[in-house]
C-alpha cells in the first residue's frame, strides 16, 4: 500500500508541518492530569509484591507458599507454575528478538535464579504491608551455585554454566559442549590483510564499557483485571500494547482476543519497557483471586530487575593512508547479554563502521550470558558501544595523520550508494552535510583553554518501519479523532496530528489525537525503532487519504458529476469540471455524511518499509579538573539529519535527552557488583544520571535530507542522539589530558589515575 | 495498628484522611486523596518527582510521613493553574517544548515555582542548581531551563507593570487629596 505514498509532497507547500504548534496532551501533563502507570485505581484493588533472589546464581530447590498464603489478606499467591512453560521461539520486539522460553523463565524463574533481583513468587493482598509480611512468608530453598559477571570470565570453558543447553549458533561446526556463548555473528567483504598492507598508519585499541540503565523516571507498573470467565483487562506503562498483549496471552495460555490492553500513558522506556516483567504476574495474581491487581516495581527493582542495555569488552583496529583514505576497519564486540541470550550484539556489529565508505571491514560479535539482568533494548540497542569504540579509534588515526577529525571523517563518510558492512546499499543519507555543518558551526573554532578539549563523534542508526494501523473517524461537525495505535513517548501526537491535518487541509485544533487500546485497532508494533512518527505518521497519511477518497465520492454525489472532476484541496472539495464553480468544506460534506451514504472513517492497516537511517555528528568541548578528575562539558552541539522535523523543538529534544544520556553514560553512569554477584547501586543516588547542573544548553542544528520512501521524507529521529556523545566526549577528555580513554563511565577517579599514571611515567 | 486521623489543607481546601503510620505524604496523596499529579519516582528522595510544597517549603512528599502534614498547608501540582488559567510556568513549559514524556514535569513545575517566588530574576546557573534535584531522562533540560527563565521574565514583566499600576493608584488619590 506504501506506493500510495508519493514524495511529490515534499514539493508542496507545507503549512503545519514543520511549524511548532502546542503538543494536544500537553495541557494534561503540565496539570498532573495525565494518568501514568501507576496512577490508575481501581474498586476492591489488590497489591501485588514480588519475591526476588537474594543469590545471583542459585538451583531452586523447592518454594513453600503454603504460610504466605494462609495469612489473613493474603488472595493469591503465584510461582513459575502459574505461567506456561514454553518452547523456544525468537521473535522480534523493537530491534531486538525475545524467546518466549526465556521470557516465562525472566519473568519467574522456574529451574534456577539466573541474577540477585531475579523474581521467584508473586502475592496479591489487600495492603502492601501484608505483601510484604507474606513474602517473608514464602520459603524458598536455594543452592547456591558459582556465578560470573564478566563478560570474558564468562567466555572462558571452565566458567560457570546459566545455560545447560546453550551451544553456540553461528559457528561451524555447532559445539558439542555447552558455554555461555549464545552467538556469534559476523559481517563484512573486502580483504583485511591487503587493506592494512596498504596502511600508513595502523590504530589498535581494547575498550570496556558498563552495564548502565535507561534511567526512565516512572517505574514500571500496572493493574490486572481479570473476570471469572477469563476476560481480561490490563493497563500497564509500555512502549507496545500490542506487543504486551501478545507476551500475556503467550505466559498465560489466553486467547489474545480475551486481553484488552490500554497502554498508560508512558514515563520514558528509552527502549526498556518494549518487554513485559509485572504484566503477567499481576495477570496471573489477578486471575487466581478474582480482583483487580496492581504492582509498582521500587526504584532498587527497576535497576535489579529490569533490563540496562549491555556492558561490553570491544577491540577495534583501522588502518589508513596519509592522505586520509580509511584502508580497512576490523572488530571484536562481546557483548553482555544478562541472564538469557540476546544481547544486541548484531545492530551494534552492523553499525560499528556504518558511517564509513570501506572496501575492507569485518565486525564479529559474540553474545554472551552472565548472572546479571536479562539486557533490554536501550536507544539505538548496541550501536552506542560498538560506535563509540570506532570513533575513538577513527579520532585517535586522525591525529596520527595529522588530519583535522571532521575533514578525516568527510574524506571517508558513508553517502547515497555506500555499501553498508552489513550489505545493502545506502538510498540518500545526510552523513556529509552533518560533518559540513559542524565544520561551519561557530562551535568548532572557538578556541580552547589550558586543561580543555574537543572532541568530535559522527553516530549511525538504521531506524526501522513495521505493522501499524491507524483510524481517522470523522465526526458529523466535521472534527476529527485520530486514534493510533504507537504509545506516545515524547510527542508523537503532535507530529502524527499535524501530519492529518497537513493532509486534510483543516487546522490543527480539529484532530484530537488518541492512543487506542488493543481492541480499538489491527495489531501496532510498539515504540521504538524510531519508527512512531515514521511508520504511524505513514498510516495517517494513508487514512487522511482515504478519508478524503470519501469525501470526493460524497461531493461527486451531491453535485451529480464524476468523482474525477472534484479535487480536495485546503479543506475543500472542489468542482473541476466545465460549468459553475462550486465547493463543499469538510465540515459541510460532514454533516451530510448520514444522508450521502453513511459515517466516513479513514483506515490504514500497513506494514511501513523504507525507515530511513539517520545520521548524526556531535562537537563537545569539556574540561578536566587535573586534581579531581571531574570532567565539567562546557559546550555541547549535536547536529543530526531528520529527513524532515514535522515539529522542529520535539526532534530537537530528541537531540538534546540523546545528548545528556549520553553524557551521563559517557561520564557517570554503571552497574557495580560486589564479589557475590549483588549489584551495589541500585538507587538513583548511587547511579548517576545527569541533573540539571551538570550539562549546559545542548545546540542543535537539524539537517533535512528527505527519506524519500515518507509523504513528508521523514525519518527516525529518537535513538542516533545517543549514538556519537560516549567517543565525542572520550575523544575530548582525551585531547584535554593528553591520554587516549578507553573505559567508560570516565567517572572522576578513572580519570584521575590516568592523569596520575601518565604524570608518573 | 488503628489508622491516624490527619486534618490537613491541601491546595487551599481542608481535607481529612486516615492514613497509617508508615505512610508517607506521596502514599495519602496518591492512595488516599488521589491526587496522582505528585509522582513517585524513587522513594528516596533522589528524583524529585514529588516535589510538593509544605507550609511554602519545597520538599519531597516521599520523605515526609503523612502524619506530618497535620495542621500544615500542602501544595500541589494539582493546584498551580487558577481554573482554566495556566500558571505561567504551566505555559511557557508548552510553548517551549520543555517536556516530552511529562512524568518529571509536575515535579519539576512545583520545584520552578517555589524557585521564582525566592529569586524571580534567576541566572541560568542559579535555575541549574535549583533544579538539580529533580531528575529528567528526556530533555537533557535545555527546554526546561529555557522555559523555566522565560516565564521568570514573564513574571516579572507582569509584577513590574502591577507594581507600576499600583503605584500609580496609590499616587493618585493622594494627588487628589493634594
Amino acid at each position: 500500500m506504501n506506493d500510495m505514498i508519493s514524495p511529490d509532497v515534499l514539493a508542496r507547500q507545507l503549512k503545519i508541518v514543520g511549524t511548532r504548534p502546542l503538543r494536544p496532551d500537553g495541557v494534561d501533563k503540565v496539570t498532573g492530569r495525565a494518568q501514568f502507570g501507576a496512577d490508575m485505581h481501581l474498586p476492591n484493588m489488590l497489591v501485588g509484591k514480588v519475591l526476588r533472589s537474594p543469590h545471583a546464581h542459585a538451583r531452586i530447590k523447592s518454594i513453600n507458599t503454603s504460610k504466605a498464603q494462609a495469612l489473613k489478606g493474603v488472595k493469591a499467591v503465584m510461582t513459575s507454575a502459574d505461567l506456561c512453560d514454553l518452547p523456544s521461539e525468537f521473535v522480534p520486539a523493537g530491534e531486538m528478538m525475545v524467546n518466549f522460553k526465556d521470557m516465562t523463565r525472566n519473568v519467574m524463574a522456574r529451574e534456577k535464579v539466573l541474577y540477585e533481583g531475579h523474581a521467584v513468587a508473586a502475592v496479591a493482598a489487600t495492603s502492601e504491608a501484608i505483601a510484604a509480611q507474606a513474602l517473608a512468608l514464602v520459603e524458598v530453598d536455594y543452592e547456591v551455585l558459582p556465578h560470573v559477571i564478566d563478560v570474558e570470565e564468562a567466555m572462558k570453558p571452565d566458567a560457570p554454566l546459566l545455560h545447560d543447553d546453550m551451544f553456540t549458533i553461528g559457528v561451524e561446526p555447532t559445539p558439542k559442549k555447552s558455554s555461555n556463548i549464545a552467538k556469534r555473528v559476523e559481517f563484512g567483504f573486502g580483504d583485511l590483510e591487503a587493506g592494512f598492507a596498504k596502511a600508513d598508519v595502523v590504530v589498535e585499541r581494547e575498550f570496556t564499557t558498563k552495564p548502565v540503565h535507561q534511567g526512565y523516571i516512572e517505574p514500571h507498573a500496572c493493574v490486572a483485571n481479570v473476570s471469572e470467565d477469563g476476560q481480561a483487562e490490563l493497563w500497564c506503562t509500555t512502549q507496545g500494547q500490542f506487543i504486551v498483549r501478545a507476551f500475556c496471552s503467550k505466559l498465560l495460555g489466553m486467547e489474545v482476543s480475551q486481553l484488552r490492553v490500554t497502554a498508560s500513558e508512558i514515563g520514558g522506556g528509552f527502549g526498556g519497557k518494549t518487554v513485559v516483567y509485572l504484566e503477567p504476574l499481576a495477570l496471573a495474581l489477578s486471575r487466581k483471586a478474582c480482583q483487580p491487581v496492581k504492582m509498582v516495581m521500587s526504584r532498587s527493582e527497576v535497576f535489579q530487575a529490569s533490563g540496562p542495555t549491555s556492558g561490553a569488552k570491544i577491540w577495534v583496529k583501522v588502518g589508513a593512508t596519509k592522505d586520509g583514505r580509511i584502508t580497512a576497519g576490523d572488530a571484536l564486540l562481546k557483548y553482555q547479554a544478562g541472564a538469557f541470550q540476546g544481547s544486541p550484539v548484531q545492530p551494534g556489529a552492523m553499525c560499528a563502521f556504518a558511517p564509513y565508505e570501506l572496501e575492507n571491514v569485518r565486525i564479529v560479535g559474540f553474545d554472551v550470558v552472565v548472572n546479571r539482568p536479562k539486557v533490554a533494548a536501550y536507544r539505538a540497542p548496541g550501536g552506542p558501544i560498538a560506535e563509540f569504540a570506532v570513533e575513538s579509534v577513527i579520532d585517535e588515526v586522525a591525529m596520527k595523520i595529522g588530519m583535522d577529525p571532521v575533514e578525516f571523517r568527510l574524506k571517508n563518510a558513508a553517502k547515497e550508494g555506500t555499501r553498508a558492512p552489513y550489505g545493502p546499499k545506502f538510498g540518500p543519507i545526510g552523513l556529509v552535510q552533518t560533518l559540513q555543518a559542524a565544520q561551519a558551526h561557530e562551535h568548532y573554532k572557538v578556541p580552547l583553554k589550558a586543561n580543555q578539549g574537543r572532541g568530535v563523534a559522527s553516530g549511525f542508526w538504521f531506524n526501522i518501519g513495521g505493522e501499524t494501523c491507524a483510524s481517522m473517524n470523522l465526526g458529523e461537525d466535521g472534527s476529527v479523532a485520530l486514534v493510533v495505535g504507537t504509545p506516545d513517548i515524547g510527542g508523537s501526537r503532535a507530529s502524527l496530528s499535524m501530519m492529518a491535518a497537513e493532509e486534510l487541509g483543516i487546522s490543527l485544533e480539529h484532530i484530537r489525537p488518541m492512543i487506542g487500546d488493543t481492541s480499538s485497532l489491527g495489531f501496532n508494533f510498539l515504540t521504538g525503532g524510531s519508527r512512531v512518527t515514521f511508520s504511524s505518521g505513514m498510516a495517517v497519511v494513508e487514512a487522511a487519504r482515504d478519508v478524503i477518497a470519501q469525501l470526493r465520492e460524497r461531493a461527486a454525489k451531491i453535485w451529480e458529476v464524476p468523482v474525477e472532476e472534484v479535487e480536495w484541496s485546503e479543506g475543500q472539495a472542489r468542482f473541476t469540471g466545465s460549468g459553475e464553480a462550486k465547493s463543499l468544506s469538510l465540515a459541510e460534506l460532514a454533516a451530510t455524511a448520514g444522508k450521502t451514504g453513511g459515517p466516513i472513517i479513514g483506515n490504514a492497516a500497513i506494514n511501513a518499509t523504507g525507515a530511513g537511517p539517520s545520521l548524526a555528528t556531535h562537537l563537545v568541548d569539556v574540561e578536566v579538573d587535573p586534581e579531581t578528575g571531574k570532567v565539567t562539558i562546557l559546550r555541547y552541539t549535536a547536529i543530526q539529519d531528520a529527513g524532515k522535523a514535522v515539529h522542529p523543538s520535539y526532534v530537537e529534544g530528541q537531540m538534546q535527552g540523546g545528548a545528556v544520556q549520553g553524557i551521563g553514560w559517557a561520564l557517570n553512569e554503571e552497574y557495580i557488583y560486589d564479589d557475590n554477584g549483588h549489584l551495589e547501586n541500585p538507587g538513583f543516588l548511587d547511579y548517576r544520571v545527569p541533573v540539571c547542573s551538570d550539562v549546559p544548553m545542548i545546540d542543535t542544528v537539524i539537517v533535512e535530507v528527505p527519506n524519500p520512501n515518507h509523504p513528508y521524507g521523514v525519518r527516525g529521529v529518537g535513538e542516533t542522539p545517543i549514538v556519537p556523545p560516549m567517543a565525542a566526549i572520550a575523544n575530548a577528555v582525551s585531547h584535554a589530558t593528553g591520554v587516549r580513554f578507553t573505559d567508560l563511565p570516565m567517572s572522576p577517579p578513572r580519570v584521575l589515575d590516568a592523569i596520575e599514571a601518565k604524570q608518573a611515567a | 495498628m488503628a489508622k491516624h486521623h490527619v486534618t490537613t489543607t491541601v491546595n487551599g481546601d481542608t481535607v481529612e484522611f486516615l492514613c497509617s503510620t508508615e505512610q508517607t505524604l506521596l502514599d495519602v496523596l496518591r492512595d488516599e486523596l488521589f491526587l496522582t499529579g505528585s509522582k513517585e519516582g524513587c522513594s528516596s528522595g533522589d528524583c524529585g518527582a514529588c516535589s510538593v510544597m509544605l507550609d511554602g517549603r519545597l520538599v519531597c512528599a516521599c520523605l515526609v510521613l503523612g502524619v506530618e502534614a497535620e495542621g500544615r498547608e500542602v501544595e500541589t501540582i494539582e493546584g498551580m493553574a487558577d481554573g482554566d488559567n495556566l500558571h505561567p510556568l504551566q505555559r511557557k513549559f508548552l510553548e517551549h517544548a520543555a517536556l516530552q514524556c511529562g512524568i518529571c514535569t509536575p515535579g519539576i513545575l512545583v520545584a520552578a515555582k517555589a524557585l521564582l517566588e525566592q529569586n524571580p530574576d534567576p541566572t541560568e546557573t542559579e535555575a541549574r542548581y535549583w533544579l538539580a534535584g529533580n531528575l529528567c531522562r528526556c530533555t537533557g533540560y535545555d527546554k526546561i531551563v529555557r522555559a523555566v527563565l522565560d516565564a521568570a521574565a514573564e513574571m516579572r514583566a507582569a509584577a513590574g507593570k502591577g507594581a507600576a499600576r499600583k503605584s500609580r493608584s496609590t499616587k493618585q488619590p493622594a494627588a487628589a487629596s493634594a
